[in-house]
């Protein structure tokens, strides 16, 4: 049974490669149940947004297409 | 030069460019890790877009479009497999080594602290528009490891595929993935800490 810290690897290497079939499945099932991990990918893509945003011009967040969150 | 641009909110305004060309230098600084390097090409990545100036009626667009270019410039220098880094300087001072990190935030199960896992981001997008945020950004990106800031501008801002990443840099693939995991989990604990929870208990 994969724990945190090895979900947190996974995560942060799809962002990187695709995972292969194992490691997915493993890691679809940890964040069926872990909702900390489950916000942690999503904080994943949202450094990378944020991050490809920084240099662009910070005070101009209308540069890119903002997808806003509706709740 | 035309009339129209020499108004206060042209693109040619001098506080504007100034203020565009730190945040650039900044930028070319923290890849490149040469002050002079950074200023050439920030000067002629500023040059190539003000030649066009006149096709960008918003200075948002034009930010947009000078960073492009000098993201091609890094990258450019990045692929001639230069290196301007002595390995010395990649080790970078930092207040908690990796192994506190983990610990601090993982228990001797691998599971998160329960005051460690990670909650919901509200909104965070709205929270760009606010210069604060950068700053707050500015301080987590520089705080981390200096090699651990480079290699996750590299991939995420400029957007290099890992192996040109690891040909520049002669490092493996593993050594790369665990690089940016440890990037990734040290920016966003710091994110955490020093932005999202302070506004949801604001």
């Amino acid at each position: 049974m994969m724990n945190c810290k090895e979900a947190t690897a996974l995560m942060s290497k799809q962002m990187d490669h695709p995972l292969i079939l194992t490691e997915r499945i493993s890691l679809k099932f940890h964040l069926m149940m872990c909702s900390g991990c489950h916000n942690f990918n999503q904080h994943m893509h949202d450094l990378r947004d944020i991050t490809q945003t920084y240099a662009k011009g910070k005070d101009q967040p209308e540069a890119k297409e903002i997808q806003r969150d509706p709740d | 030069m035309t009339q129209h641009d020499t108004t206060e909110h042209s693109l040619a305004a001098p506080a504007f460019l100034t203020e565009l060309r730190l945040q650039m230098i900044k930028f070319a600084n923290l890849q490149l890790q040469d002050q002079s390097l950074a200023e050439d090409a920030v000067q002629e990545a500023l040059l190539a877009a003000l030649k066009n100036a006149q096709a960008f009626n918003r200075r948002s667009a034009l930010k947009t479009w000078v960073f492009a270019i000098l993201k091609n410039k890094i990258a450019d220098l990045l692929r001639k497999n230069v290196r301007y880094v002595s390995t010395d300087k990649l080790k970078g001072g930092q207040d908690m080594s990796d192994e506190e990190l983990f610990d601090n935030l993982f228990n001797d199960k691998g599971r998160w602290h329960v005051q460690e896992r990670p909650g919901k981001w509200k909104q965070p997008y709205t929270d760009m528009e606010n210069s604060h945020f950068w700053r707050v950004f500015d301080v987590c990106l520089n705080c981390m490891p200096e090699k651990y800031g480079r290699l996750f501008m590299m991939r995420e801002f400029l957007e290099l595929s890992t192996s040109e990443i690891c040909s520049n840099e002669d490092i493996s693939v593993s050594s790369l993935n665990v690089t940016l995991y440890r990037a990734r989990l040290r920016l966003r604990e710091c994110l955490e800490n020093r932005w999202f929870q302070k506004e949801a208990t604001a």
